[in-house]
């Protein structure tokens, strides 16, 4: 397959207007012996083949049969009208809204997302949307230091193990130091903070799905003045109390239980919303309301001098994409579900979670309720956890993700359920 | 009735979907669940006092909404967008429907279950390496500044193990780069130094000879540069680094010029990103998301972010032993849905088909060039470019009313105003997808533009007359931030 409409003609009537003798001389610039060295790939296909080879491909995978896999992902109702509305070409193959007289479409979209987002969480302010929720928590950290001017940052082991794992990276190079805030055993003790902490980072619900005394934590935070980061499943704020309502300064997460699919894991979207003071921080794009010439309503890309394209070395971060099209299709989903239907999504989940421990204690799996949980929760193993998840998918079942050794619960897997889940086994 | 917005002039704005919200009103309806005392389930003190305020609409209204709202967006599938460095070629669709067929992976589901998956990522991985002429590959960072930022992790974990962590402090860039690259530098700890991009439009040598130092960490480069113009010292300047022990890092954003023809692995890079968003044309979607995958050679293959896919005599597998892996940069895999597709992608073409497309790109962008230059438009440099090259309008002409000006004839304005090392900067890339033609009546109008300011000079302050809304108040938005739906007021 090609997509080059060049014809014989086409190339000889540029050529000439060019004015050069052939396609080689485009080329003499580059040093000869850099020039068409032997490229050992595989010849084009045709479309059928393509889709032979795709088929065959995905053939080799298996979706089909019970999910209750979570871990930071999960599947969902995602109507058709949803995905119908993202895919339309005009949002896919659309650039970045720099030109704002042709791009109101996005630039309104992005608005209406990011007033969601402030909604859900109760805070003032959203960006147009991050990579993932992993390196959202990252930035918020990053934020915290500019913010504070300070260079400790404490992270509970509540937060999901990968968005931990980031933040580790994102902070080796820069003079901080990261201290990690173990659970005791499924929640999050007040720790002691110093003045020299910029932030306290905790996940609710947490990594293994209990809830956590948000307001208890922040409290903590506040008091030496740091910032207390709320990491959250933006499903979950269909019911739970918001980060803005117990004090939270940032929040941040994963926005995939929104309305994105699963992916394989990305991309979906990260999120970040702060309060009004943190407003100049924010890294990455925002869109703004203002009036064009003739008094119209019209949406802009705003405050870019936080930006890389602007500031350059000085930006509050190197991001330079936001996950639009991803964020996007959330904000389709959630003017699907509306009110009513988001939070029908996190009671059904909730619902389904509850039934599905209570049945599983009736065959005398070991269910760990010792806290309450929203639709994510763990069982313990005499087993390894891997053979275990192994051995359920052998059966078609998708379902146990491992829980790491650091929790100290010993062989241990989580188990999820949703709106979707069948619950006749 | 939804409000409607009234504007100090009187006219009527377009509506957000708030402002169609009726309450009582709904589209789409989750399967049924029998209701149940969430106080008992959650607590009662963890329990939101009120439902989010999310719009009400009926199904078709939100259908309307957005199918409208999709009709005030420029696109690739409706307008060409010649922008330099972005390569806003046109998106296959089969590599959409590629992309549907894998989409309901969950990240955790364990390995028997994704082979198909495992075997696609790790095909990616030997094909990009192929492609770049590197040793080892991630797919992990989930943009291009995403993978710059992944790529000088690695250059500095690499100095750390030599030893001379604290001593290269420094990150060197040409005055012509991306806003990212200082951007990257500064986030990983270096500090920044710029060298001048000399007459003939490339890196400045003697300045990077005498820039080049023991404090040096790494030089970030992108060739062709974003003037459009290959680095012909390359070689040069790959020995000139690596004798000061510096690291040579390729940034991927220009691969669209040498695709399949040349790879920076044989100049001497030691670390490159690719934009898969652009050179493999997974779709912008309005701003992202993209794909940042990043190539090293062999003695840095210890230090990528794991996991990495690995073939094991019973199958695909993660592989998460790299002891000096510098770690994660995001959750699970990396931007999935986009790897497919630059899958499909990449193996639709083929060898020759990616040759193809370097040889077009730079075969347009030269086309457009001449064509431009015939209509008035000023080129600095006097040579041959690559697929993009930098104009200025004709004398007394500004870029921005141009580009707002391009705005009426269906067709995206240029990269305005970057690199900084040229004023009144014009980039543009039209790509290897456009035909002679639609450049023909890019250049048309670029000469039509410059004849009407020629006749007219109020002509372009006003422009652009014909677009949804026209030249809104940037400054205003900036003073005055309103980056919310306020449900109390209801007015802009």
């Amino acid at each position: 397959m090609q997509f080059t409409p060049h014809t014989v003609e086409d190339i000889e009537r540029a050529l000439a207007a060019i004015g050069i003798d052939s396609l080689e001389e485009l080329f003499t610039d580059i040093p000869s012996e850099l020039l068409d060295p032997p490229f050992d790939l595989p010849v084009g296909m045709d479309e059928v083949s393509l889709r032979r080879h795709l088929q065959e491909l995905a053939a080799k995978n298996r979706t089909d049969g019970p999910n209750f896999l979570g871990g930071g992902a999960a599947r969902h109702f995602l109507p058709a009208v949803t995905e119908h509305l993202a895919a339309q070409g005009a949002f896919v193959t659309a650039y970045t809204p720099y030109q704002p007289e042709v791009s109101q479409g996005i630039l309104q979209a992005t608005f209406e997302y990011q007033t969601m987002m402030a909604e859900l969480t109760g805070l003032a302010v959203s960006n147009a949307s991050m990579y993932d929720g992993a390196s959202a928590v990252a930035e918020a950290a990053l934020l915290a230091m500019r913010a504070t001017r300070r260079n400790r940052v404490v992270v509970c082991t509540g937060v999901h193990p990968q968005s931990r794992e980031v933040l580790q990276t994102y902070l080796t190079p820069l003079e901080a130091k990261l201290e990690q805030l173990p659970l005791d055993p499924l929640l999050t003790p007040t720790p002691t903070l110093s003045k020299e902490t910029a932030c306290l980072i905790v996940q609710n619900p947490n990594f293994l799905g209990y809830l956590e005394d948000m307001p208890r934590l922040a409290a903590a935070a506040h008091r030496v003045g740091a910032l207390f980061i709320a990491v959250v499943d933006p499903l979950s704020l269909a019911l739970l109390v918001p980060p803005g309502s117990y004090g939270a300064d940032v929040a941040v997460g994963d926005g995939q239980t929104l309305g994105n699919p699963l992916n394989f894991g990305g991309p979906a979207f990260g999120f970040m919303t702060v309060t009004k003071p943190l407003l100049r921080q924010l890294p990455g794009r925002l869109v703004g309301q203002t009036i064009d010439r003739d008094g119209n309503r019209a949406f802009v890309l705003t405050l870019q001098a936080r930006e890389q394209h602007i500031r350059r070395s000085k930006a509050r971060s190197n991001i330079c994409s936001n996950h639009q099209l991803t964020a996007l299709m959330a904000t389709i989903n959630l003017a699907a579900l509306g009110p009513t239907g988001l939070v029908e999504v996190a009671t059904a989940s909730i619902k389904a979670a509850h039934k599905l421990a209570t049945r599983l204690a009736e065959t005398g799996i070991r269910v760990v309720r010792d806290a309450r949980f929203f639709n994510e929760f763990v069982i313990e193993l005499s087993g390894d956890p891997q053979a275990f998840r192994r051995q359920l998918a052998e059966q078609g079942i998708h379902a146990g993700v491992p829980v790491p050794a650091e929790y100290g619960l010993g062989p241990a897997v989580l188990l999820a359920a949703t709106e979707l889940t069948p619950m006749r086994r | 009735m939804a409000s409607e917005v009234k504007n100090p002039a009187g006219s009527q704005d377009f509506p957000l979907i708030f402002e169609r919200s009726v309450p009582g009103r709904r589209a789409s309806t989750p399967p049924p669940a029998a209701a149940i005392d969430l106080a008992e389930y959650l607590g009662v003190e963890n329990l939101r006092g009120q439902a989010p305020r999310l719009p009400e609409v009926s199904e078709l209204d939100l259908v309307r909404h957005y199918s409208q709202l999709a009709s005030r967006q420029f696109n690739i599938d409706a307008n060409p967008y010649p922008l330099g460095s972005c390569t806003m070629k046109y998106n296959p669709k089969v590599n959409e429907e590629a992309a549907r067929l894998f989409q309901d992976l969950h990240p955790h589901q364990d390995d028997s279950t994704t082979q198909g998956a495992l075997e696609l990522l790790y095909n990616l991985q030997s094909l990009l390496a192929e492609i770049t002429g590197m040793d080892a590959i991630t797919l992990q960072p989930a943009a291009g500044a995403h993978g710059e930022l992944t790529g000088i992790l690695i250059i500095r974990a690499y100095h750390e193990t030599n030893g001379e962590g604290s001593s290269r402090r420094v990150v060197i860039v040409p005055d012509s780069a991306h806003g990212t690259n200082p951007a990257t530098a500064a986030m990983a700890g270096y500090r920044v130094r710029e060298v001048p991009t000399n007459s003939d439009g490339e890196v400045d040598l003697e300045a990077l000879e005498e820039t080049l130092g023991p404090e040096v960490a790494a030089v970030m480069l992108t060739n062709p540069n974003t003037l459009g113009l290959f680095e012909s010292h390359i070689l040069r300047i790959s020995r000139l680094a690596h004798q000061a022990g510096a690291q040579l890092y390729y940034d991927g954003a220009n691969l669209n010029a040498i695709v399949g023809r040349a790879r920076p692995g044989d100049m001497g890079f030691d670390v490159v990103h690719l934009n898969l968003h652009k050179t493999f044309t997974t779709p912008h979607g309005g701003g992202g998301p993209g794909a940042g995958p990043v190539g090293v050679k062999a003695h840095l293959r210890g230090f990528l972010p794991i996991p990495i896919v690995t073939r094991t005599a019973s199958g695909f597998v993660w592989d998460d032993g790299l002891p000096h892996s510098i770690g994660r940069v995001r959750s699970f895999y990396g931007n999935f849905g986009n790897l497919v597709r630059a899958y499909a992608y990449i193996r639709a073409l083929g060898r020759e088909g990616l040759r193809r497309v370097a040889t077009m790109a730079v075969l347009n962008a030269n086309y457009l060039r001449v064509k431009m230059q015939a209509a008035g438009y000023r080129v600095p440099f006097e040579r041959l470019n690559m697929h993009e090259f930098v104009a200025q309008p004709p004398a007394g002409l500004h870029t921005i009313d141009i580009a707002k000006a391009l705005l009426d004839y269906g067709l995206h304005p240029m990269t305005v105003y970057f690199p900084l090392v040229v004023k009144e900067a014009m980039m543009i890339e039209p790509t290897e997808t456009e035909s002679l033609e639609t450049l023909e009546r890019y250049a048309e109008a670029l000469a039509d533009i410059a004849r009407r300011a020629a006749n007219d000079p109020d002509f372009l302050g006003g422009a652009p007359y014909h677009t949804p809304v026209r030249r809104p108040d940037e400054v205003r938005a900036a003073r005055h931030p309103v980056l919310r739906y306020r449900f109390d007021e209801k007015s802009g």
